[in-house]
């Protein structure tokens, strides 16, 4: 254990007892089995992010005297379930009674708590070996308080579920009782802490624990950002540029300000492209209720400059990435001699893959409340980063990022949306202009469609050439696709490293000639991140095209792509041209085949690949690693002589190591089944004159319950043990379900869908 | 002047009758059990009963509902312990949880008129509430399990047929 650090920060602490100290440090660093002796050695995982992972656990367990145990979480919980997981592998690793287990949630403070960006399914992959030395920890301290206070050994106590032990004299003592002396004493250093037997885990593992918000949700009581009531509040909606990148031109607000309850129209301003996570300004009329300020913004009179982005079209657009699809572009990984190999292949295919644009479009809309008082601010709002709505909400008050506290509720779903928060930084701005007064800021779903951050929009080209036999003998991928990059940074006109990763590069095919090349696109709007972001399109063309190679050599899809994923074995990521892994160690989180394969083999075997189907109905196969996790779907569908698709069932085979709580990680895998089904067959984002033709859920369909899949099932690979390097869990169920679903409608109809969503294509 | 009872308790409102219900609850009232999700009738965030009926407050004004009996998810039951209720947390149906009080308002006016749904039956009442973490199958699962209960329940008290 290190030095005391920081007093200041004692009241606010949730500490064991009173009079506790905090610590810093202990941390350590990850030493990367790759780095080299002279450089400082490169960190992966958690460690890498900003703020890093904290174990102390005075920082994140409350033990009050009755016994009731509080555990602070610091993700955000938007549905993947984080804060009960969370709170039961620290409650599991102490031996504590979940009945008796609370669960509060940390405001933003990534010095204090490590790393709160919620996103790229890292909570439990980075933070699972932490929470339970916290929980080791704890349990430690209590058993040491025991002993002391009993005068005997600590070696002669045991914990048992939330109570001490001393078995010889027959004495108990319950947490809480001993809570106090617990406190004063020093957390026990990393390298003695001793976990628990995971053969005694109570939750880990188990699945039978229920949500810790679950009463409060079924029952109304659930907080999210656009929920929250101050004294004093008042209500704001914004009319924004309708072009990315345009800005406030002539406008008159007289009959706004006519309608009753309207108290003020703000000018907010835009800021210069690329503005990344600032607001697109325009003008905001604040309210004594929401639907004062709706009216009141119907009743603005303003006209638009629309700026560079004012011919933004899709179709146009479309045409632009295809051209470039079929140009070469900038080599990302190169094996052998593609052309050559084409040239002399027996046969060559060629298919051409188009996604486009999506909107996360959580059901809950952007939306926070927002009070300046002099040089601070106070947030409460929905975000999936606490930190990044500090620094955005300090930049726009030009006031330092510790003066601004962020109060986290629950997120109303978020999907890489509320990553991004350019609606609380409206708050603050529209706050300080109403002289302080807390200010609710909503977004509307016209605003939410209108003003997004975007998925993006690709064309992916495949060729392959086979030999004689049908072997794959060349394989090149051509990825056009906007970057996320471009929203932060000017003239970014390639995929990052980040986005190539996913899935674009880091094939693991067996086939001796294989490029991939990435043609230039220049970005019209704002892109950011979409649940599993750029291992969709990846995904949809990669695995559609080994159907297609399958067809072309007459294989069977699934014994095809086994033979492309070949014998298992570890593949170094940058053996694949992929320098990115998700951030994670290249050995620990090495590319495993065989994994890949067993949830294919897995996924084929449960779903009865290769029995006969009714006329009209077919199954597709695809698989995909992501977030340093492996799934495979195999989609089962029937489309009727109307062409009207039906989904009867889909099988999902997962492997991300470690489970933590099986009944989340089911739940995620459920629902991003049908989230997949949806950008597939339904979602598309659109622009015309720069400017998104889609404005609700008429025209921006997402899937109701009766079209999604019928039946679900969720095929869980065994767990190695809880050591074992986690993967990821919210996001890698998605991407191979649209390949899945797509090759399913090839094998009912003979029909290949190469551009999403299928929507009426498959009429007859 | 518009009368009204909202969970049972009597209202009298003299603002502006086109204010939705919606907004109504959540800004005036301060119940935010109900929720904002499309402003249009389209995603069923909004439900709440009229009367025992599902209807959007989105798209219902306060001009609407003179003499109307209206509840919300805070007013389905006293202590959260609906058939429904009860059913969607056994199966830990919610993900984000957003939409789940106007799953839950559409669901427990569906059994009420059809206590034990067919699959078809449950699509048609439920149609109109999206869920974007798509939680379709654990709301199908637990409306057969509220079903059941509600059953039960019946049976036991000796009202039922």
């Amino acid at each position: 254990m290190s030095g005391i650090t920081n007093l200041s920060r004692r009241a606010a602490l949730m500490g064991l007892g009173a009079g506790t100290f905090i610590l810093a440090g202990g941390l350590g660093l990850a030493v990367g089995p790759g780095a080299l002796a002279e450089d400082a050695p490169k960190k992966y995982g958690g460690d890498a992010m900003p703020g890093g992972v904290k174990d102390d656990p005075r920082l994140f367990v409350a033990l009050a005297a009755d016994g009731t145990l509080t555990i602070l979480c610091h993700r955000a919980e938007m549905g993947q379930g984080v804060r009960t997981s969370w709170a039961m592998v620290i409650a599991d690793e102490m031996d504590a009674d979940w009945a008796k287990v609370k669960v509060d949630q940390a405001p933003g403070d990534e010095a204090r708590y490590g790393n709160q960006n919620t996103d790229g399914s890292r909570s439990m992959r980075h933070h699972f070996q932490a929470l339970r030395r916290i929980g080791a920890a704890a349990r430690q301290m209590l058993a040491q308080a025991a002993a002391s206070q009993w005068g005997v050994p600590v070696a002669e106590v045991t914990v048992d579920h939330h109570s001490l032990v001393h078995a010889a004299s027959g004495r108990r003592l319950g947490f809480g009782e001993v809570a106090a002396a617990a406190a004063a004493l020093p957390v026990p250093a990393r390298e003695t802490l001793v976990f628990k037997d995971p053969a005694k885990f109570r939750y880990i593992g188990r699945g039978d624990v229920g949500l810790v918000d679950g009463f409060d949700i079924t029952t109304g009581r659930a907080t999210y950002g656009i929920d929250v009531r101050r004294d004093n509040m008042l209500y704001a909606v914004v009319a924004r540029p309708p072009v990315h990148g345009g800005k406030l031109g002539h406008y008159n607000v007289d009959e706004a300000l006519q309608v009753p309850g309207v108290l003020k129209v703000v000018v907010l301003n835009t800021a210069p492209l690329p503005s990344g996570f600032l607001p697109k300004g325009g003008l905001a009329v604040v309210a004594e209720n929401t639907w004062a300020a709706l009216k009141g913004r119907e009743k603005l009179k303003v006209t638009w400059e629309d700026g560079p982005n004012a011919s933004y079209d899709s179709a146009a657009y479309r045409a632009e990435l295809e051209a470039a699809a079929r140009a070469p572009g900038q080599v990302v990984r190169n094996v052998g001699d593609v052309d050559g190999a084409l040239k002399s292949a027996a046969k060559h295919v060629t298919a051409e893959y188009y996604i486009p644009h999506l909107a996360q479009a959580p059901m809950e809309p952007p939306a926070a409340a927002a009070q300046v008082t002099g040089d601070k601010c106070e947030i409460w709002g929905s975000t999936q980063a606490p930190q990044t709505t500090r620094e955005t909400v300090a930049k726009v008050l030009s006031i330092p990022p510790e003066n601004v506290t962020v109060h986290q509720t629950l997120v109303g779903g978020g999907f890489g949306r509320k990553s991004k928060p350019d609606y609380i930084a409206e708050a603050a701005l529209l706050s300080r202009a109403m002289d302080g007064r807390p200010v609710k800021l909503t977004f509307t779903r016209t605003d939410d469609l209108h003003h997004g951050f975007l998925h993006t929009v690709s064309v992916e080209r495949l060729e392959g050439g086979l030999d004689a036999k049908g072997k794959p003998v060349a394989w090149l991928h051509r990825t056009v696709a906007p970057s996320i990059g471009a929203t932060f940074t000017a003239g970014v006109k390639h995929e990052g490293a980040s986005e190539l990763g996913m899935g674009a590069v880091n094939t693991p095919w067996i086939v001796p000639n294989l490029r991939v090349e990435n043609p230039e696109a220049e970005s019209h709007t704002r892109i950011g991140w979409f649940r599993s972001v750029s291992n969709i399109p990846h995904a949809f063309a990669v695995q559609s095209f080994v159907a297609e190679l399958a067809e072309a050599a007459g294989r069977d899809p699934k014994d095809f792509l086994l033979d492309l994923i070949g014998p298992a074995r570890q593949i170094n990521p940058a053996d694949l041209s992929d320098s990115w892994n998700y951030n994670e160690d290249p050995v620990a989180y090495a590319y495993d085949t065989g994994r890949l394969r067993g949830v294919v083999e897995r996924a084929a075997r449960e779903a009865g690949w290769g029995k006969p189907l009714p006329k009209g109905q077919g199954r597709g196969i695809a698989a995909h690693r992501s977030f340093a996790s492996y799934a495979a779907a195999v989609v089962q569908v029937d489309v009727d002589a109307q062409g009207k698709l039906t989904i009867p069932r889909v099988d999902i085979a997962f492997d991300c190591g470690p489970v933590i709580n099986p009944d989340r990680v089911r739940a995620q895998l459920e629902g991003a089944v049908t989230q997949g089904v949806s950008l597939a067959t339904l979602g598309e984002i659109s622009f015309k004159a720069g400017q998104v033709q889609q404005d609700n859920f008429d025209t921006y369909q997402v899937t109701r319950i009766e079209a999604a899949p019928k039946d679900i099932r969720v095929h869980l690979m065994p767990a190695p043990k809880y050591d074992a390097p986690l993967g990821g869990v919210g996001e890698p169920g998605v991407p191979p379900i649209a390949p899945a679903l797509l090759n399913a409608v090839f094998a009912a109809t003979g029909k290949r869908i190469r551009s999403l969503p299928i929507r009426d294509q498959l009429r007859a | 002047m518009i009368t009204f009872t909202l969970n049972g308790q009597a209202q009298r409102f003299e603002g502006d009758p086109e204010m939705p219900l919606l907004w109504y609850l959540r800004d005036v009232q301060g119940l935010t059990g109900t929720k904002f999700g499309c402003g249009e009738a389209l995603c069923g965030a909004c439900t709440v009963h009229a009367d025992g009926a599902p209807i959007r407050s989105c798209q219902t004004t306060l001009g609407d509902l003179s003499g109307v009996a209206v509840t919300t998810i805070e007013g389905l039951s006293p202590d959260g312990m609906h058939p429904v209720q009860v059913a969607w947390r056994e199966l830990n149906v919610a993900q984000c949880g957003y939409c789940q009080a106007g799953q839950i308002m559409s669901a427990a006016a569906l059994l009420k008129d059809t206590p034990h749904p067919s699959d078809e039956a449950i699509d048609d009442a439920m149609s109109g509430n999206i869920c974007r973490c798509a939680t379709y199958p654990r709301i199908r699962a637990a409306i057969k399990r509220a079903a059941g209960e509600v059953h039960r329940k019946t049976a036991s008290s000796g009202s039922a047929k």
